[in-house]
């Protein structure tokens, strides 16, 4: 149970504030409903490159890191297809620094060429880092577009190409910032040693006087419905051939979403999960195999990626991979089975409270879902799944007019 | 209106409280440190064994031996393991590092008494079935082919066995020493090593009374073995600051890897050596990070980091940057650490690192398994709680001659093994 508070400033932030006496720390998390699906399609990676900027200094600070390390805090962020989220922890004593430094880079960034320049670069090498110069790094590249044909998520976050990075301008920058970072278009949640009346005088102090703009609304491309299987075959410089199988399944708000993630930790969580098990140790057809989702906002993926073992072929590692989607289209969940996912996710969502961060961060994801609370009502949902939808689900996804397939194989 | 220019009033972190364990000892003698905190009904109980008789012709021994813990007891399959685990939401991970070899398991108290047993099985009677040691040679060696092809995997490879030869902490893997794993080896090295004097016991979050009673129970007088032959003692020299260089013809990147040899935890200068560290690589505002990819933008990252372990330390300098920025990336490291040898640090930047250092133990200890990390760093150092005492006296009062002095001790270029693997412009 995470408790919380919340309250709206006039300017239409919203702050969640989590009362948490166990820690001497503090954790300012600021989430901007904002990511890589709301860019132009000619300028991808956007969104990602600006959260670079926003340490690139503020109208009236110069350097966002130097201060708050100076009193004993750190910081980073993430950007992922959804959202772009900010964080810093700091001794609590401290809190007020985290206030003066975020409400000032939500007033106004500094827009310095210099700082465009650099981290154009920076974002070129880990372009390179993560999905150029790694076996197999540009996968995500490739099964986006071959999975999304109109929706925004046929980009990945990094962007489409280096390209699209390197002619990035401070215009561009500009627009992209009056656009999408002001205060309705926030959530901001104060954890940790801090009391909410102060947490409300903070907020009016620092946030206060930020203009109101109004949140644009999200028009969005909706994915049309896949009627098709879909196949692409790479070749590459990697050791091990792979495969790659993608099918569209509900949105994270949807209710669909809990028992297809309880279908991937059948399949594939924990050693006594059925890929791991029929397939990896018993079957001895692969070295690795793994089910997961992307959990995004709109529609996502569930997806399925292996590496067969040599000698065995792509056909028979695939049909391997049938035969256990099939079970789970045509057979019932056993009790037990179904019983000890759940079990998993409930003891995960306890873990999940012993992290003063996790929980900021988590309270901010759960807002933008549409309320915090939700947070604290997500175990009984998943405690309410029956083997009976998870069967229903699993028919409705695992259809191979709803897959794209991706052969990445061994030059 | 607000002066928005003006950074609000802060204070330096006065207090760090470490919360230090209850120390049990069981009627076999099997010491038991517990650190109870937390609101969570949770539990962590970590085995941790020391590594020991390495022998350089069976390199994987060890590692072998602790990975397959959970593949099967005399009464248990891996299967039956694995299911018990999942069943009751718990967590069971074997973790391999180059003084240890640890089991730890993660369960909610509610389920202690279904999941502690599953340890004692594992670390008293497992038997290491053959089709799953086949298994792991298997699959280790495809995903070890897939790591060869990493610039980073295989900088630290060559680096590792660069500074620490043919020892444990050294060791280059092969995919032929996964062939010549065989389950005798394991076997001889399970009965060996996994035995309650050679083990320390970590319990840490909840600890209910119930608890400590069925850790007595399980691992008291019940489980008994041999004498342990103490832990691996490796002897190391200072390398004379070669440079190893592999080329990879279509690399987009080269990674770097620099360092030496260096003092461990139980050294007086480890202190001071961490605040001049953090100024070089530590964090990101050091100077590292500030020049080669805020204002060059040669990386993605770069960092320094001073590592203790029980027979030494090491030193190094790790980035990934640019194949066609290579050189110079180099050439500003190097210039990075001549200007800590030659100039004293200003008390702006130094009074930053020290409230940062403070700021960032405080952040460390967040729970009471948090807690439980920071007392076995210096228990398996053979230190005691002065060492954290000490640690931020120097954090507080190092001057900038101090660290100066240490650049000039510890660090010289020319002394450092230099590892690129990628591309030099």
């Amino acid at each position: 149970m995470v408790s919380f508070e919340r309250f709206t400033l006039d300017n239409g932030l919203r702050v969640l504030v989590h009362e948490d006496p166990t820690t001497p720390m503090a954790v300012l998390n600021i989430l901007y409903d904002v990511g890589a699906r709301d860019e132009d399609p000619e300028q991808t990676g956007f969104a990602h490159l600006f959260e670079h900027l926003m340490f690139g200094g503020s109208v009236n600070i110069p350097s966002y890191d130097e201060p708050l390390q100076r009193v004993g805090g750190e910081n980073n962020a993430f950007t992922s297809n959804d959202i772009t989220n900010y964080y810093i922890t700091l001794p609590a004593v401290n809190l007020e620094t985290a206030f003066w430094l975020e409400s000032d880079r939500m007033l106004n960034l500094a827009f310095s060429e210099k700082s465009l320049e650099v981290q154009r670069n920076v974002v070129g090498e880990e372009f390179k880092q993560r999905y150029l110069n790694q076996p197999y790094g540009d996968v995500w590249l490739k099964l986006r577009p071959l999975a999304y044909k109109e929706h925004p998520y046929k980009w990945a976050t990094i962007g489409k190409s280096l390209k699209h990075i390197e002619d990035a301008t401070i215009e561009d920058v500009k627009k992209f910032f009056n656009r999408h970072y002001n205060p309705s278009n926030a959530i901001m949640v104060v954890g940790g040693d801090v009391k909410l009346g102060e947490v409300k005088r903070l907020s009016e102090r620092w946030f206060g006087t930020i203009p109101a703009i109004g949140k644009v609304a999200r028009k969005l491309p909706a994915e049309p419905v896949q009627t098709e299987e879909r196949i692409e075959t790479v070749r590459a410089n990697v050791p091990l051939d792979a495969i790659y199988k993608v099918f569209h399944m509900p949105a994270r708000t949807d209710q669909g979403y809990y028992p297809a993630e309880l279908i991937s930790d059948v399949l594939s969580r924990g050693n006594s999960s059925r890929l791991f098990r029929n397939l990896l140790k018993d079957q001895k057809l692969f070295s690795e195999i793994n089910a997961y989702l992307t959990g995004s906002l709109d529609a996502g993926l569930f997806i399925i990626e292996g590496k067969p073992l040599p000698g065995v072929t792509m056909e028979t590692a695939e049909a391997a991979i049938w035969t256990e989607l099939d079970r789970m289209k045509n057979e019932a969940v056993p009790e037990h089975e179904l019983t000890k996912v759940k079990n998993k996710m409930e003891s995960t969502m306890v873990f999940a409270e012993m992290s003063l961060l996790d929980k900021a961060m988590n309270l901010a994801y759960f807002e933008l879902l549409g309320d915090a609370d939700q947070l604290n009502t997500e175990t009984a949902k998943y405690l309410a799944v029956t083997a009976d939808d998870i069967q229903k689900h699993a028919q409705d996804i695992f259809r191979k007019e709803n897959s794209s397939t991706l052969y990445y194989l061994a030059n | 209106m607000i002066d928005r220019k003006l950074p609000p009033a802060f204070g330096q972190v006065e207090k760090i409280e470490l919360i230090k364990p209850k120390p049990i000892i069981l009627g076999n003698g099997l010491k038991v440190f517990s650190i109870n905190g937390g609101g969570q009904d949770l539990i962590r109980i970590e085995f941790i064994f020391e590594n020991i008789a390495y022998d350089a012709s069976k390199p994987l021994q060890s590692y072998a031996t602790n990975t397959m813990l959970n593949d099967g007891t005399s009464e248990l399959s891996s299967s039956d393991i694995a299911d018990k685990i999942d069943y009751f939401g718990a967590f069971l991970q074997t973790d391999f590092s180059n003084d240890q070899s640890s089991v730890t398991l993660y369960s909610l108290n509610k389920h202690l008494s279904e999941t502690l047993p599953i340890v004692k099985a594992i670390i008293s009677d497992s038997i290491f079935p053959q089709v799953e040691l086949d298994t792991l040679i298997r699959n280790q060696k495809q995903k070890l082919s897939v790591n060869l092809e990493k610039n980073d995997f295989l900088s630290r490879k060559i680096f590792n066995s660069v500074l620490f030869g043919n020892t444990l902490y050294g060791y280059d893997t092969r995919a032929e020493d996964y062939d010549r794993l065989t389950q005798v080896h394991l076997q001889e090295y399970f009965s060996l090593a996994y035995q309650p004097e050679n083990c320390t016991v970590v319990v840490s979050g909840k600890v209910t009374d119930d608890a400590l009673k069925l850790i007595d129970e399980l691992f008291g007088e019940s489980w008994t073995g041999g004498k342990s032959v103490g832990p691996n003692n490796f002897n190391f020299y200072l390398g004379t600051g070669k440079e190893h260089y592999v080329e990879k013809a279509d690399a987009l990147q080269s990674a770097i890897r620099l360092g030496k040899v260096s003092i461990n935890r139980s050294h007086l200068d480890f202190p001071g050596m961490q605040v001049l560290n953090t100024i070089l690589g530590g964090y990101f505002g050091s100077r590292l990070m500030a020049n080669i990819r805020e204002d060059k933008g040669y990386t993605y990252g770069i960092g320094s980091a001073l590592v203790s372990m029980k027979n030494t330390g090491y030193f190094f300098i790790a980035s990934e940057v640019g194949a066609d920025v290579c050189s110079s990336a180099l050439d500003e490291i190097q210039k990075e650490i001549n200007i800590l040898k030659t100039e004293t640090v200003n008390d702006l930047e130094l009074d930053l690192v020290r409230n940062y250092m403070l700021g960032s133990m405080l952040g460390g200890l967040e729970n009471a398994m948090s807690h439980a990390d920071k007392f076995k760093n210096i228990y398996f150092s053979d230190l005691g709680y002065e060492y954290y005492r000490d640690y931020i006296n120097t954090v507080r009062t190092i001057t900038p001659i101090e660290i100066q002095e240490l650049a000039n001790k510890y660090l010289d270029w020319d002394g450092l093994e230099k590892v690129v693997v990628g591309k030099k412009d």
